[in-house]
């Protein structure tokens, strides 16, 4: 206990020598600061973390003085947009909201939360100590805001890290997307980076009745850095959240996504595909609380795992008593493509409510050697029938995404994985 | 619940609440003090003439868990135990393990007979006892802390299976207790099982030599009846290569309002090609309808496949206690050996059931099916909690999982909480969940043709639970669906 404390104590140092520099009201970040302070960091003995140690991130010496150089801001570091190069994007910079590099969107408001810094309902320090750690040291963020009946079109929200000449930094934006009534927008997120950083966002999201959010989310963070995503979503009644995360980047990766469906027809996608190779560990987390009637939550997440990479997979699906005709569904599969990957998972159901239609699936296994027979049998060399196959059971979940320059963008990480791995 | 088929209609009228088990009986008992320290450690010891090897055994086992702290992540909601206010050793003044049936206490055996346990071999053979004719059965019956009975141990010992109580297995096969005690549950495994590893008082001891098959079905019977005892028994079975053995454990309780521990470990070994059939029909007394009173059933159940083609399989049946904490789990070591678990667990009022298995591949092409249906009605909760573990070297591996939760009322809770662990790519494993009510139309269709609700009900939860029931041992079968039933009174209408 007293070792996982400790990987605390550097960012409550660095929370001390911020102090009266943090925007916003101090009192939520005392609090999260005391919750720290009391239980650290999340350890594997904890049953949420049971597969993830974040033990390494109290070993890095993160940067102290991170709120004024950015080390760089050049647009080398930005990912290729291909076809959303058209679109309004946000970027920002080691956490930073970068305006120079951003182009704001016209039927959607745009704020930062340096100047504007709020902390939602939605986030609780209390439960979830990476999101105290935000708390904490929160310093900018997105707030986006899209008025009733208003279709806000597509927008994407780019984040690029970097250590500083070698020595990490950490930084903890802190985002809150509001849709009001009858409000559409497809948000596009990139996380992007190189060497070793820590980026630990926390989003918010909160849609109004009959409201529509598409939120496609590519988490490919260099391959040293720590990303620790932490998105609550709110879901009115009659709204959709439709969200697809691909995890390919990061050494050690979270994601967790808190979903309360709270009214009557709500309706929730969360599907998501992991590709992971190298020593990588990435743990996707799901939480879908069905709290109204008549609610439908759908989840396909796919592995595929190379080297000695581990995926994890934990998957909730709560049913309150008064969640009456709930319509659960979740499938997760895992490919093995090598002797020393390794899944872990753990589909979850919890429920109170009888009058419900919940299941959950979860497969794991090789590439099918009689499908691999054919396609060499009918001359397609071995390292293209690998790549055939596994881009064929990525597909099933790639499919979902309905924006097609988005899911350009997704094809073309893939593709640029497969030509490292192959 | 090892009974004959009309010990339910003929004990009917015994309890009002639909537990028919829950009757006590007087018998002058002799108790160590209530609590738990090392003395009563070192008396419990004593008591059971063990040798200075077993009672170092329990003092490691009692200090260990004095460090222990007692789990809180299964979904089980119950106030905090108070391990010093209970009887750890309760037996029936008679001398322990009585030499023949004759000697046993009459008042004993009147209490078997109404339990419809057959712990009397003349009975069994003249075929007075069971309507149909049934297969000879030995059975082992354990009242509170102590064995008073096992019968057919001459017929047993004819083919050389060894079954007797635990405790006179130390005395006697010494060699044997000591090579495989605690070699599947250390003492240290868990808070329970190193609790029972302190303070086990009796069980049976199976063990089948090579290349034989048990010729006929054991069983053993568990009952507390003294106030505020805990049961702590310890269940040891040992079959070496290609040897079989189908094993029948039940159990039953009085109904009081207080609440009773029952902390078990059972272990065991095959070797290679051999083969452990174990079937458990748990009916502790579960409680009343308002939750006060019920067996508090922590259980440590694992077997360890070490040879090559071994095979467990467990089935349960589950009905009864307040309180049920088990996950009976194989441990595949051998080569292309097989773990199956068959459960039913069944709650209503206010009980609450977090069990399900745990599947560890080692070896090569190890295999393991798991089928759970979980039936949660009244108030209760009902989790089924499993792990499926690929370590590296098990290529070929399989595994498939199907676990069904109904429901049956909206008070109720049905839980599924699956762990997948997977580090060989040459394996397969499947996992399946479903959660539903039983459907209008069922219910339409049964009541259409004059079924009352009741039994439609009674008889689409049967349906429900087939695959299980039917890995039961026939007569065993028929009672496990009748307990169905009584299990669910009253929760429907």
């Amino acid at each position: 206990m007293n070792a996982v404390t400790a990987s605390a104590t550097g960012f409550l140092a660095r929370y001390e020598g911020l102090t009266g520099r943090l925007p916003g009201d101090p009192a939520p970040r005392r609090a999260a600061r005391d919750i720290l302070l009391s239980a650290g960091l999340p350890h594997l003995r904890e049953e949420g973390w049971r597969y993830t140690n974040l033990a390494p991130l109290g070993d890095a010496r993160f940067h102290e003085a991170l709120t004024e150089a950015s080390g760089f801001t050049g647009d080398d570091d930005l990912p290729s947009l291909g076809g959303l190069s058209e679109l309004p994007r946000l970027v920002f910079v080691q956490g930073r909201f970068s305006s120079a590099q951003s182009v704001l969107p016209e039927l959607a408001s745009v704020r930062s939360f340096a100047a504007n810094a709020e902390f939602g309902a939605l986030a609780n320090p209390g439960r979830d100590r990476l999101v105290a750690l935000n708390t904490m040291l929160a310093e900018d963020g997105a707030i986006i805001e899209v008025a009733e009946g208003v279709d806000a079109g597509s927008l994407v929200l780019i984040s690029a890290g970097r250590d500083i000449h070698g020595t990490p930094v950490a930084f903890h934006p802190r985002h809150s997307i509001r849709l009001a009534a009858g409000a559409r927008l497809t948000l596009v997120e990139m996380a992007v980076g190189h060497g070793q950083y820590l980026h630990n966002p926390v989003t918010e999201i909160v849609l109004g009745e009959g409201a529509a959010l598409s939120h496609v989310r590519l988490q490919n963070e260099g391959l040293a850095a720590y990303h620790l995503a932490t998105v609550y979503a709110d879901i009115a009644a009659r709204a959709t959240y439709d969200s697809f995360t691909l995890c390919a980047g990061a050494r050690v990766a979270r994601t967790e996504l808190l979903v309360r469906l709270h009214g009557t027809g709500g309706h929730a996608a969360i599907n998501a595909a992991q590709l992971l190779r190298g020593a990588q560990h990435s743990d996707f987390t799901t939480v879908v609380r069905h709290e109204a009637p008549g609610c439908a939550s759908r989840q396909t997440v796919k592995h595929v795992l190379a080297g000695r990479a581990r995926g994890v997979f934990q998957g909730k699906i709560e049913v309150d008593r008064l969640a009456q005709k709930t319509d659960g569904y979740q499938m997760n599969q895992a490919l093995l493509l090598s002797p020393d990957a390794e899944i872990d998972c753990k589909p979850q159901l919890e429920i109170f409510a009888d009058d419900v239609k919940c299941s959950h699936g979860a497969t794991v296994g090789e590439l099918d050697s009689e499908q691999m027979f054919y396609l060499v049998s009918r001359g397609i060399p071995q390292a293209e029938a690998r790549a055939l196959l596994v881009q064929a059971f990525l597909g099933e979940a790639l499919d979902m995404v309905a924006d097609e320059p988005a899911r350009a963008m997704l094809d073309d990480v893939i593709s640029s994985w497969w030509v490292h791995e192959g | 619940m090892p009974a004959i088929a009309e010990t339910l209609n003929t004990v009917q009228s015994v309890a009002d609440n639909g537990y028919k088990w829950g009757f006590e009986t007087d018998i002058e008992m002799e108790f160590a003090p209530r609590g738990l320290n090392t003395d009563i450690v070192r008396l419990i010891s004593e008591r059971k003439g063990e040798p200075a090897w077993l009672l170092e055994w329990r003092l490691a086992a009692f200090s260990a868990w004095q460090g222990m702290e007692e789990p809180v992540w299964a979904l089980l909601n119950y106030p905090k135990i108070d391990y010093q206010d209970s009887y750890y050793y309760a037996a029936p003044k008679k001398k322990a393990g009585p030499a023949s049936l004759d000697e046993v206490d009459p008042e004993l055996l009147r209490m078997y007979e109404k339990l419809g346990i057959p712990v009397s071999e003349r009975a069994i053979l003249a075929g007075v006892e069971g309507a149909e004719a049934r297969p000879p059965m030995a059975v082992d019956a354990v009242f509170d802390s102590v064995s008073v009975a096992t019968t057919f141990r001459s017929t047993l010992a004819k083919s050389g299976v060894i079954f007797c109580p635990i405790s006179e297995a130390v005395r006697e096969h010494p060699e044997l207790v000591r090579k495989y005690l605690g070699s599947v549950v250390p003492p240290t495994d868990n808070y329970f099982a190193a609790l029972n590893s302190a303070v086990f008082t009796d069980g049976s001891f199976v063990f089948i030599p090579k290349g034989v098959t048990c010729p006929m079905e054991l069983s053993t019977y568990f009952r507390i009846n003294a106030k505020n005892t805990g049961q702590f028994e310890r269940t040891l079975i040992v079959c070496e290569e290609g040897a079989s053995v189908s094993y029948l454990e039940g159990c039953t309780a009085p109904m009081r309002d207080e609440n009773q521990l029952h902390a078990a470990v059972v272990e065991l070994v095959v070797l290679d090609d051999a083969k452990i059939k174990y079937s458990t029909v748990q009916n502790w007394y579960p409680g009343d309808a308002q939750g006060r009173g019920g067996i508090y059933n922590f259980v440590t159940k694992r077997g360890a496949c070490r040879g090559a083609r071994s095979k467990i399989s467990w089935t349960q049946v589950e009905t009864g206690s307040a309180i049920t904490w088990k996950y009976p789990s194989c441990v595949l070591q051998g080569e292309g050996s097989v773990g199956e678990f068959y459960s039913v667990a069944l709650t209503n009022n206010h009980q609450q059931a977090d069990t399900g298995t745990k599947m560890i591949h080692i070896g090569k092409n190890t295999t393991s099916t798991i089928v759970s249906k979980g039936i949660s009605a009244g108030h209760s909760n009902n989790t089924y909690r499993g792990l499926v573990r690929i370590l590296p070297k098990a290529a070929g591996a399989r595994n498939h999982t199907q676990c069904d939760s109904l429901l049956i009322g909206d008070l109720c809770g049905a839980h599924t909480v699956p762990y997948i662990e997977c580090r060989n790519p040459g394996a397969k494993v499947e996992h399946e969940a479903t959660t539903s009510k039983i459907s209008e139309d069922q219910l339409f269709y049964c009541r259409q043709r004059g079924l009352s609700q009741e039994d439609a009900v009674g008889m689409i939860v049967n349906g429900f639970c087939r695959e299980v029931l039917k890995e039961l041992p026939m007569e065993f079968a028929v009672e496990a669906q009748k307990l169905l039933a009584v299990s669910l009174e009253g929760s429907v209408g």
